[in-house]
């Protein structure tokens, strides 16, 4: 089997030391964390891991399985791009000067769709957000041109194009198991 | 109330008896509170932190309940790793506690601190720091639902010394609900359909029996189970006294130096039932040619089990307890005698080329074989049997027999050298009415030699038996078989163990005639008191039959 792009999506506690329980399972296979991206998810006190990693199916399906088996966490699965509607966000910094000397900057602006969120009389900070090629191919082109002094992208965050909710069949779960036990 | 005492309380509110510990500076107030509980919790003070946790498995295999350990911070805590990590790939239910340095020394490098969480949490279900008495009760209880509800595992309980000294409400609740942790899942009716539809069709089924039958307590279920569709059943490892040795359907051990018709037989049958193991590699051998001709049933209630190893054509998720008298509901009576006959083939050529040798040798050297034989005979194979790691481990696995349930501790999944002489204390605490004998080699009994002070100071009555063949059997045949008889640093200088365990008040004999070997079981059986027996046996034995590492399960070694 071929290595693919799979999204690993994790519902967690919010616990100290949760991380590392979800990175030793990357760890003990040998398998290389591409992105990752952590923040709270629209329930309060839950956590919303996405992590992208270059594996063959089984091999994701059993680690996504291995960390869905941890007690603090909640719900653990995984998807591939067809599966996704995905976003990275990166940030440029380039030298004012450098900027003016390519007289205009009106066609890349437009083409890459670029926000400007910093200019003074030394540098410019430029936001871009797409897909992985998308923001490297503007790095590669300012790279080229102009030259960058600084650059940064997120880790992936991704909204499944499922019309099924698997967090709200999860939570039904819950609540079937809290009702029970009260 | 101090945390101490909210510690002690709410482990008595668990139903906790016996700790298994050690004091040190960071989990003194622990060990003082404990001081006033000496009439309710039985303290036993091993000589190793590593003891102490095989000491609280072999209590816990035995009795079902979850093991103890009470320890301090840094060494001790990372002394109770082993330990731990054996817990984890056995499925053991442990709580250790460890000391820690008070809360605002964390992080500093502090005298013994080190990150008890971060290394504990690659081999527990559950790590958890606690720097406050208020959650100690809370964090208890959960540890202890954890530790033994599910899959059970090794929970640690990381508590901080100025938790230990601080006064707080005692508010236990004991844990029953945990919302990101589903222990048991739910039995689907249709896995437990599909499973009975293909078992009702096959020709050849055959079950491979696990810890999972024995850790939900399913063992009468199994036998319906079995006998419902005249199943022939194998156990692992862990699985060996699930069901009687001599049940009619039992055919013995899998794996790597199990009976050779179990072995045969995973790649002759038609459907292949695998109930609460996880398809060890010890078991499977190369998976490329593992059972490839069967369809597989898997039942198991860790839902990363499934698919890990062997794919499964039908998974049932749930405890064994739960999903075998499902699936025995649907089941059509059957009788498969044809093929149960089968495996006498194997059988015989296994007693012939293997077993007799080694159990009834007429002359030359005692073997290991025949000791075993005569002390599972002497104590009417009612005994549990402890092991350590390697060829004592797996003659006494192989020849020992089994009249009841929970009767072989052994060091399974993570292959523990110095298991042995611990695990058999906790055994024996766990289950006093019983006799526990306990095999050793001469290597993994220096491991933990330590703990006969404890024997002596406890007064634990086990029988503790040194299959002594100055060597370092399993590596050396390994030598022999695959390294060209190139002994490298595998033969060993022997103390003289009668005169240390005499040296412990210890009373022993050893044997080195074959003559004198049935008087010295009977000495050692005559009372309840603890006792070394030495036997040295042939210095080159072997344990066969053998399937080598990673080769197909009918690849079988039987020796000359």
């Amino acid at each position: 089997m071929e290595n693919k792009l799979y999204t690993i999506t994790i519902f967690s506690e919010n616990t100290v030391g949760l991380l590392n329980q979800i990175t030793i399972i990357f760890t003990r296979r040998a398998i290389n964390i591409e992105t990752l991206s952590v923040s709270p998810s629209a329930l309060k006190g839950i956590h919303k891991f996405t992590i992208t990693v270059y594996a063959t199916e089984s091999m994701v399906e059993k680690v996504v399985k291995q960390i869905d088996k941890r007690v603090d966490i909640l719900k653990s699965y995984y998807n591939t791009d067809e599966d996704l509607v995905h976003q990275e966000i990166a940030l440029y910094k380039v030298a004012t000067d450098k900027l003016l000397g390519l007289g205009s900057i009106e066609k890349m602006v437009r083409q890459y769709n670029i926000s400007i969120l910093e200019m003074n009389e030394t540098f410019v900070v430029f936001q871009k957000s797409g897909h992985y090629a998308e923001t490297q191919q503007l790095f590669n082109e300012l790279s080229s041109t102009v030259g960058v002094l600084q650059f940064i992208r997120s880790g992936r965050v991704a909204i499944t194009k499922s019309k099924v909710e698997r967090l709200s069949d999860m939570l039904e779960t819950l609540k079937k198991f809290e009702d029970q036990n009260n | 109330m101090s945390g101490s005492q909210i510690l002690i309380e709410s482990m008595i509110k668990e139903g906790v008896d016996t700790i298994f510990g050690y004091p040190g500076g960071a989990i003194m107030p622990a060990f003082d509170a404990l001081y006033d509980y000496r009439n309710r919790l039985n303290h036993i003070l091993t000589r190793h932190e590593q003891g102490a946790t095989h000491a609280a498995q072999g209590y816990a295999r035995v009795s079902g309940k979850t093991g103890v350990c009470l320890v301090t911070s840094g060494p001790a805590a990372t002394n109770t790793i082993t330990g731990i990590s054996d817990a984890m790939l056995d499925s053991t239910p442990l709580v250790v506690i460890t000391g820690q340095v008070v809360a605002p020394l964390l992080g500093t490098d502090a005298f013994q601190e080190i990150d008890v969480v971060g290394i504990t949490q690659p081999v527990t279900k559950w790590a958890y720091q606690i720097r406050r008495a208020e959650d100690i009760a809370w964090a208890v209880a959960r540890a202890f639902y954890i530790a033994k509800s599910g899959r059970p595992g090794p929970v640690v309980l990381d508590i901080t010394k100025n938790a230990q000294i601080q006064q707080a409400e005692f508010d236990y609740k004991p844990c029953t609900y945990i919302r990101s942790y589903i222990p048991v899942p739910e039995v689907n009716k249709d896995q437990v359909a599909l499973a009975a539809e293909i078992i009702n069709g096959a020709k050849k089924p055959y079950a491979l029996v696990g810890q999972g039958v024995v850790l939900s307590g399913a063992e009468a279920e199994l036998k319906t189970f079995l006998e419902k569709a005249d199943i022939p059943a194998a156990w692992t490892l862990l699985g060996a006294s699930a069901m009687s040795t001599d049940f009619r359907l039992n055919k013995g051990f899998l794996g790597m130096h199990g009976n050779v018709s179990p072995n045969m037989k995973t790649n002759e049958c038609d459907v292949l039932i695998a109930i609460g193991m996880r398809f060890d590699d010890r078991v499977t051998g190369d998976l490329n040619t593992y059972a490839k001709q069967a369809k597989i049933i898997h039942l198991d209630i860790d839902m990363a089990e499934i698919n890990k190893n062997v794919k499964a054509d039908a998974p049932v998720l749930g405890s064994a307890k739960d999903t075998l008298p499902a699936i025995t509901e649907l089941l059509k009576p059957a009788k498969h005698t044809e093929w149960i006959d089968s495996f006498k083939v194997y059988d015989d050529q296994e007693f012939d080329k293997v077993i007799r040798k080694e159990l009834y040798p007429e002359s030359g050297e005692m073997t290991m074989g025949e000791v075993i034989r005569k002390i599972s005979e002497a104590t009417q194979h009612k005994a549990v049997i402890v092991t350590d790691v390697g060829q004592n481990q797996m003659m006494a696995a192989r020849y020992s027999k089994y009249s009841q349930t929970r009767s072989l501790v052994t060091s399974g999944g993570l292959g523990t050298m110095g298991f042995g002489i611990p695990a058999a204390m906790g055994a024996k605490i766990g289950a006093p009415e019983r006799t526990v004998c306990m095999f050793s080699g001469d290597g993994g009994f220096q491991m933990t030699i330590q703990e006969l002070g404890t024997i002596m100071q406890e007064q634990i009555g086990v029988k503790m038996i040194i299959l002594n063949n100055h060597f370092l059997g399993m590596v050396r045949q390994w030598q022999e078989m695959f390294f060209d008889e190139r002994y490298s640093f595998t033969e060993m200088q022997n103390p003289d163990f009668v005169a240390i365990a005499k040296a412990y008040r210890i009373e022993g004999t050893e044997v080195l005639k074959r003559e004198n070997l049935d008087a010295a079981i009977a000495d050692m059986l005559k009372d309840d008191k603890p006792y070394l027996l030495v036997v040295n046996v042939e210095k080159k034995g072997m344990v066969y039959p053998m399937m080598p590492a990673g080769a197909c399960v009918t690849n079988i070694l039987l020796g000359d």
